[in-house]
């Protein structure tokens, strides 16, 4: 299958993000992917807060099957949380389990003014009540395989398909 | 080959009880999630959720103020229901064995046991005993081992100087009693540090102990030459029962860290110190409260580096 140009589904994020001229917005990246796309929408919008990152490993719900996973990235979170209008950023949207552990971060910082979610691709499958308010495109992928966000030295994002797990 | 005590059929850890023998990327592993860690003090929430529901009994059967407090904040920022037991007031005082302290714990559903005791083996024997789904920590055992101690001056020299393969170290002090000293030379030596120095007099220095990898000095100024960051050790009076020293005053003379000798160190040396401080004994006040000193930072670190240890064992 082909899948679609991750820079042009980057602009059509921005679009809607500036569409919905929310005046002053945060956006919160979830490593890896959606902290590369929360600094490219961070410039292309010209937003003064800071951008947050957040690795969800000490809030996942799966931490009693997996443990803990190696390469955890600290969270860091640069702006006031309480009273903000923040957008949570991801790269592919799944289960929503990873979105709920983000929610449940940032709650730990401070109580938001609002919470919306920006994702570059859903792949349906979802698990859990949540669903984006800003979405690049939907694509239909067959359960156990992964699509991943990959970004080249030039900086441009792109997908692609992970071969089915051994 | 035995097996390692410490580790589970896929190598994972299980037991933290020395830092001697684990892989250079299980050490790695716990330094890097104690960085993550670092961040949960800048919530509102200090707290995580990951080991909501799981029972941690301190065992310290040996007095303790900085490393006891720091592993009961470590669990409870993990979200952990911690209970620390009071050994004056225990029923091994009632002559109760080790062994069956334990399995009174584990009967009450004891999920983690952290362990400090003036007995070398104590937590090796501990983990020996316990079911499978219990992990053991050891937090001290007599002249032994002190892995996270020793993990957390890792992370302190991680911080400062940002990489452990251009380093030179020199541990100062009393060498044959410090279960700090021996974790914490398995520990440079695992990850690289290409010259680790230890400093003292004959009587406090390990025989042999140039078979751990360390170059020995007797000389404290020759010692301290270009050395990127001094550990100073307590000298350990309560163990300290034959005539192995003159009197603290002379030792200090010879082997406390003074601005003077430190000045034989890189400029920008970074001084550490496990506590609790003599000081006057093995580190002059202007030393420990000076610039170069980071023995403060230390402690703080010593709570994100018990929570990864933690978080990691809990979770394999």
């Amino acid at each position: 299958m082909t899948l679609p140009d991750a820079e042009t589904l980057l602009a059509m994020l921005a679009e809607q993000i500036r569409c919905d001229g929310r005046p002053s917005i945060a956006l919160v990246g979830i490593y890896t992917g959606g902290v590369w796309i929360a600094e490219r929408l961070h410039r292309m919008l010209g937003l003064s807060v800071p951008v947050g990152t957040i690795d969800v490993a000490f809030y996942r719900d799966d931490y009693k099957k997996t443990g803990m996973r190696t390469g955890v990235k600290p969270s860091d979170i640069p702006f006031k949380v309480e009273g903000a209008d923040i957008i949570v950023v991801d790269d592919v949207l799944y289960t929503g389990r990873t979105i709920r552990a983000a929610m449940n971060e940032l709650f730990d910082y401070g109580r938001p003014a609002s919470i919306r979610l920006a994702a570059l691709v859903d792949r349906g499958g979802r698990e859990l009540p949540i669903c984006p308010q800003y979405l690049g495109a939907v694509i239909d992928v067959e359960q156990g395989r992964m699509i991943e966000l990959q970004r080249d030295d030039a900086g441009r994002l792109s997908l692609s398909l992970a071969p089915p797990a051994a | 080959m035995i097996p390692n005590p410490q580790l589970n059929e896929e190598g994972k850890l299980k037991h933290l009880l020395t830092i001697e023998g684990l892989p250079p990327d299980i050490l790695m592993q716990i330094l890097d999630t104690a960085r993550s860690f670092i961040s949960v003090t800048e919530q509102e929430v200090k707290k995580v959720p990951l080991l909501r529901g799981k029972a941690i009994f301190n065992l310290f059967f040996e007095p303790s103020t900085r490393t006891r407090t720091t592993f009961e904040i470590a669990a409870k920022r993990l979200s952990a229901d911690v209970v620390n037991l009071n050994i004056a007031t225990s029923s091994q005082t009632k002559g109760e064995t080790l062994l069956d302290t334990v399995a009174n714990l584990t009967a009450m559903h004891a999920d983690m046991f952290v362990v400090r005791h003036a007995q070398s083996g104590a937590a090796h024997l501990i983990a020996r005993h316990v079911g499978p789904h219990i992990h053991v920590i050891n937090a001290g055992d007599g002249r032994h081992a002190h892995p996270t101690q020793a993990l957390l001056d890792m992370f302190t020299i991680r911080h400062y100087k940002g990489d452990f393969t251009h380093l030179r170290v020199a541990i100062v002090g009393d060498i044959l009693h410090s279960r700090v000293a021996r974790s914490e030379i398995h520990a440079l030596t695992t990850l690289g540090v290409p010259e680790v120095r230890v400093i003292g007099p004959r009587t406090l220095l390990p025989r042999f102990v140039e078979t751990l990898g360390v170059q020995v000095f007797h000389d404290m100024e020759a010692g301290l030459r270009d050395v990127d960051v001094v550990v100073m050790l307590r000298l350990q009076n309560e163990r300290m029962n034959g005539a192995l020293l003159p009197s603290a005053g002379e030792f200090f003379k010879h082997y406390g860290l003074t601005l003077e000798k430190l000045a034989r160190a890189k400029p920008d040396a970074i001084v550490m110190h496990p506590g609790p401080m003599n000081r006057g004994v093995e580190i002059d006040s202007a030393v420990a409260d000076g610039r170069q000193s980071v023995i403060l930072p230390q402690v703080t670190f010593g709570i994100a580096v018990r929570m990864a240890v933690m978080a990691i064992l809990a979770g394999n």
